[in-house]
């Protein structure tokens, strides 16, 4: 009976979805291509619509986890237990869909690889199981199994369709997230231990036993895993060469979903069980985050490639998210937790660009091209909206997350200095600066290339593709008021919290 | 011992029934003609198989018992590791079937089955002397079948070379079973336990001369020299067979002398050689994963790995340095075995598939091999990122309770090397999978034909290492209970 209700369970059926897909993948001939395509195309939507059945379930007034499942796992005596726990709040939900809203997009951008595509699916499809297992984890232990599984698949897209360099870039992505990973382990393995649970629900309810001296280190252990996963600058360098050398498809979940599990830990985890560390390590990381925002928009500028500008852009942006979320009070986490969406959506429709003249002229050299708004205008006038979001112009989605972003880090009793906004602040300059840059480079002036004069425009499935995340860039910069009602109650629930551990230490 | 009871014969059901299973196959052997030889691997896996179910159903110890005027021991070490033997060999049999010179003849399978014997004899032996006798019959075998293919040089002397540091190595442990006797005046592993607590050096230096023998059967630093020669020259499925279930019963003995005739238990005897086991875990598995590194032969690759392995669970034991977490760490030891062993097995049977087709055990061999069996190529997957610690597989969860173990002994910086180690490893497996899905095919390269043997045993074991990495409780919580059983 048991085993009925947890796979009937809505959070169950989201999350493990997708494995429909893959069994069907699985009893596809190799060479059916167009089948496995659609497939997997049918799977990631189902996953979508049952996600939106989540959001209706979900009630967002309501600050503490729901939908939960709960069953014993691992049982040791007394000794420590093992919950196969599954759980979401506010912000899990709106993680949860971006993720099952950007993998349908990301599959379908995807039916122009014509290699082993049975088998890019299936790891497309088992990386969206990794994901989404991340954010509706309530235990430790199975979230530690998610988060490493995702990287799995994420290897084997980057390693097999990926550029000329895969290999390295592949191995690098790989080593660098498990170095940090096998550290949290071992502090996740420290607080299953002490309170012989690795149930995240009780170990929040829980937190004031963990002496502080034990939180920092805890939280360090914590810390260096999402940070690297995030990328916190100095530990960025996997970035640029992963999303380099990934292909499109897998660059936009990388950068649309896969950073976004690192801020999520900060949040989740380092935030919500260490709220006392988190206010001793807040100035650091702000510190780094605001160098991160300042040093990914200057090296945006300095590259010749695209998809490394955008890649470095995104240091740049996660920078922002990193700030929003130790300011650790409402507007800095709402504008956080936005932000990751806004970043998800810009950030993802960039690399589809970038990905679409790639396929035409295998090349993503800045020098290569020029006036290709004469040629193509359908494609310029998208990459137009795009760059525009992506550099925080009022009235699309970037604005409204980076400018509550900077008021949270302005008000924040925690970072207690302007400094840190106003060093931040110089990065939305620059990133305009580079955007725009870039999109002159690309789109206006003369046609400089004679290659570039007979470019198709867009096909309709290529606009098809982009219009719904610009469809999310209007509303979400128009109306995100949903966007923030839906997380208000759970952040608000965890600033308190926050703010209790702020006043305890006398600030 | 008065009469003859039913749990005398229930103790050595096992080996009666491996006995009758080796004559049957000797039978077989003479009597069977032509193509039907093919199934002389399959009979003895059934076989195999059928003596692991028997066992499990009718052998569990109610309670823990010596037998045989104290030669061995019926209890839930025995019975767990009895099971790992008979499984591994099992598959062994299994994915024998095919390999040229080895797979028809009924005199290796009759060897193997021996091996089998003398394995479950070491797990249960309770006296120096049964021990001896169990651990030779364990050697002798295994000599036989790595030098198996006397034709072909390497595999006679892979052979002359493992016989060689066995005979030195087992020869240095009698000598200190003579000063355990000696000392103690007795030849009981548990008697021997209860007398020699007091002589702090002696236990020092005898402990350092069983260990000789032991890290021999454990290929641990700085007793593992044989292992890649020996894993490079035998068959690749004998050295699939030493690689896990060889090593395994060398863990088993490990177990019972360093924690019952040592008096592991007892945290003050414990402390005359666990800072040695200590460093030999660390030397072994940092050592084993950086030679791993440079290695471009398959087998040796997967030899250093497994010294590497073997240091891990080699760390898992010297977590009974902390009382609470005996149990535990005992536990700990035993899970990983039964991970390792399943995913150690499904590489090698990649390994002789790929090798069969290519006639070489190179890496490069594995060039593409997802383009000419896709089959394969997950099955090696699985094997490699389980190898790896890659959550949901089985070797996640047996470093899981590992670094569990280690952290609750308070053995921080332990867990670091192994986690550290675990990185480092990680690294050759994936380039060894970047290979597999990566590089081109060879020119004229063709789909590689997996038999139904085969088929059917990477399959299994595929679904095994799932297994064990997600319904873990059913597995662990019995294993856990294994220490306070063997005492």
């Amino acid at each position: 009976m048991m085993f009925l209700q947890v796979i009937t369970s809505t959070l169950f059926a989201v999350t493990f979805s997708p494995l429909i897909g893959v069994v069907a993948l699985l009893f596809t001939p190799a060479d059916r291509k167009d089948t496995a395509r659609w497939i997997a195309f049918s799977s990631s939507l189902v996953t979508f619509v049952l996600s939106l059945l989540m959001l209706s379930q979900v009630d967002s007034s309501n600050a503490n986890m729901q939908l939960e499942v709960l069953v014993p796992w691992v049982q040791v005596g007394t000794h420590w237990s093992i919950n196969f726990h599954l759980g979401v709040d506010g912000i899990s939900t709106l993680m949860i869909l971006l993720t099952t809203f950007l993998v349908p997009i990301a599959i379908w951008a995807s039916f122009s690889v014509e290699e082993r595509v049975k088998e890019y699916m299936i790891f497309f499809l088992l990386l969206e199981v990794g994901m989404l297992g991340v954010f509706v984890s309530l235990d430790l232990f199975l979230f530690y199994i998610f988060w490493e599984f995702s990287l799995v698949p994420m290897y084997m897209l980057i390693g097999i369709w990926g550029g000329k360099r895969r290999l390295y870039a592949a191995v690098k992505f790989f080593l660098y997230t498990m170095a940090g990973s096998i550290l949290m382990l071992l502090a996740i393995l420290w607080l299953g231990n002490n309170l012989k649970s690795f149930d995240y629900v009780e170990i929040l309810a829980r937190y004031q036993e963990i002496a502080p001296a034990v939180q920092m280190w805890l939280f360090a252990g914590f810390a260096l895993a999402f940070c690297i996963k995030v990328p916190l600058w100095p530990l960025h360098s996997w970035l640029p060469d992963a999303h380099v050398e990934a292909p499109t498809a897998g660059s936009v979940i990388l950068a649309g979903v896969l950073l976004k599990l690192g801020t999520y830990g900060i949040l989740r985890f380092n935030l919500a069980l260490f709220p006392d560390a988190a206010r001793q390590f807040a100035p650091l990381i702000a510190t780094l985050a605001v160098i991160g925002i300042i040093y990914g928009a200057v090296v945006s500028f300095a590259q010749k490639d695209v998809k490394k500008l955008v890649a470095y852009s995104s240091v740049s942006h996660l920078g922002f998210v990193m700030l929003g979320l130790v300011a650790m009070n409402d507007q800095g986490i709402e504008g956080a937790v936005l932000q990751m969406i806004n970043h998800g959506i810009s950030t993802g429709a960039l690399f589809l660009l970038i990905g679409m003249i790639y396929e035409r002229r295998h090349t993503r050299e800045l020098s290569e091209f020029g006036g290709l708004w004469k040629v193509m205008p359908i494609y310029g006038a998208l990459s137009l909206i795009v760059s525009l979001s992506s550099m925080g112009l009022p009235g699309l989605n970037g604005f409204v997350g980076e400018f509550t972003i900077l008021l949270g880090a302005f008000g924040s009793h925690v970072l207690a200095s302007p400094l840190y906004t106003v060093f931040a602040t110089t990065g939305v300059i620059l990133a305009a600066v580079y955007m725009l840059w870039m999109f002159q480079k690309m789109f206006l002036g003369p046609v400089t290339n004679p290659e570039n004069n007979h470019l198709k425009d867009l096909n309709w499935r290529e606009i098809a593709v982009i219009v719904p995340l610009i469809v999310m860039i209007f509303f979400i910069g128009l109306y995100p008021k949903p966007f923030f009602d839906l997380m208000h109650a759970s952040v608000h629930q965890m600033t308190a919290v926050l703010d209790v551990a702020v006043h305890a230490t006398g600030h | 011992m008065t009469d003859f009871q039913t749990i005398d014969l229930l103790a050595i059901l096992p080996e009666i029934a491996l006995t009758a299973l080796g004559v049957l196959v000797l039978v077989l052997d003479v009597t069977w003609r032509g193509k039907i030889r093919q199934q002389l691997g399959v009979v003895t896996a059934v076989g195999l198989f059928a003596i692991a179910a028997l066992t499990a159903v009718f052998t569990y110890p109610a309670e823990s018992q010596l037998l045989y005027g104290g030669m061995m021991r019926h209890d839930l070490l025995a019975f767990v590791m009895r099971l790992i033997f008979l499984v591994a060999a099992g598959f062994t049999a299994l994915l024998s079937v095919d390999v040229d010179n080895l797979g028809r003849r009924g005199e290796y399978y009759a060897v193997l089955i021996a091996a089998v014997i003398g394995m479950n004899l070491m797990a249960a032996s309770a006296d120096l002397i049964m021990l001896y006798l169990a651990l030779e019959t364990t050697s002798i075998s295994a000599y036989i079948l790595a030098g198996f293919l006397f034709n072909e040089e390497r595999s006679a002397e892979a052979g002359m070379k493992y016989f060689l540091f066995g005979a030195v190595t087992s020869t240095v442990m009698l000598f200190g079973f003579s000063l355990l006797f000696g000392f103690a005046g007795t030849t009981n592993l548990y008697q021997i336990g209860t007398t020699i607590q007091a002589n702090s050096l002696a236990i020092t230096v005898i402990a350092v001369l069983v260990l000789v023998g032991v890290g021999f059967k454990l290929a641990v630093f700085p007793f593992h020299f044989w292992s890649p020669d020996v894993y490079e020259g035998a068959p690749t499925p004998v050295t699939a067979f030493i690689s896990t279930a060889s090593k395994a019963a060398g863990f088993a003995v490990l177990l019972r002398v360093f924690l019952i005739a040592f008096d592991g238990t007892n945290l003050q005897s414990a402390s005359n050689w666990l800072p040695l086991l200590t460093s030999i875990a660390v030397v072994t598995t940092s050592l084993g994963n950086l030679v791993a590194l440079t290695q471009k032969n398959i087998k040796r690759l997967l030899a250093y790995s497994s010294i590497a392995h073997a240091g891990y669970a080699l760390m898992a034991f010297t977590a009974i340095q902390s009382a609470p977490v005996q149990a535990e760490a005992v536990a700990a030891v035993v899970y990983y075995l039964v991970t390792y062993v399943l995913t150690n097995l499904t590489a090698f049977g990649v390994i002789i598939l790929v090798a069969k087709n290519v006639g070489s055990d190179d890496v490069a061999a594995f060039a593409g091999l997802n383009k000419r069996s896709a089959g394969l190529s997950l099955a090696m997957l699985v094997a490699f990122l389980s190898l790896g610690g890659i959550p949901p597989l089985a070797g996640f969860v047996g470093k899981f309770f590992i670094f569990m173990a280690l952290v609750k002994a308070n053995l921080l910086w332990l867990a670091i090397v192994l986690a550290v180690n675990s990185l480092i490893a990680l690294y050759y497996y994936l380039l060894v999978l970047n290979v597999v899905y990566n590089r081109p095919v060879a020119e004229g390269a063709t789909e590689i034909q997996v038999s139904a043997p085969y088929r059917v045993a990477l399959t299994a074991l595929c679904v095994g290492v799932v297994v064990f990495g997600v319904i873990i409780a059913p597995f662990y919580d019995p294993i856990t209970r294994i220490f306070d059983l063997v005492k």
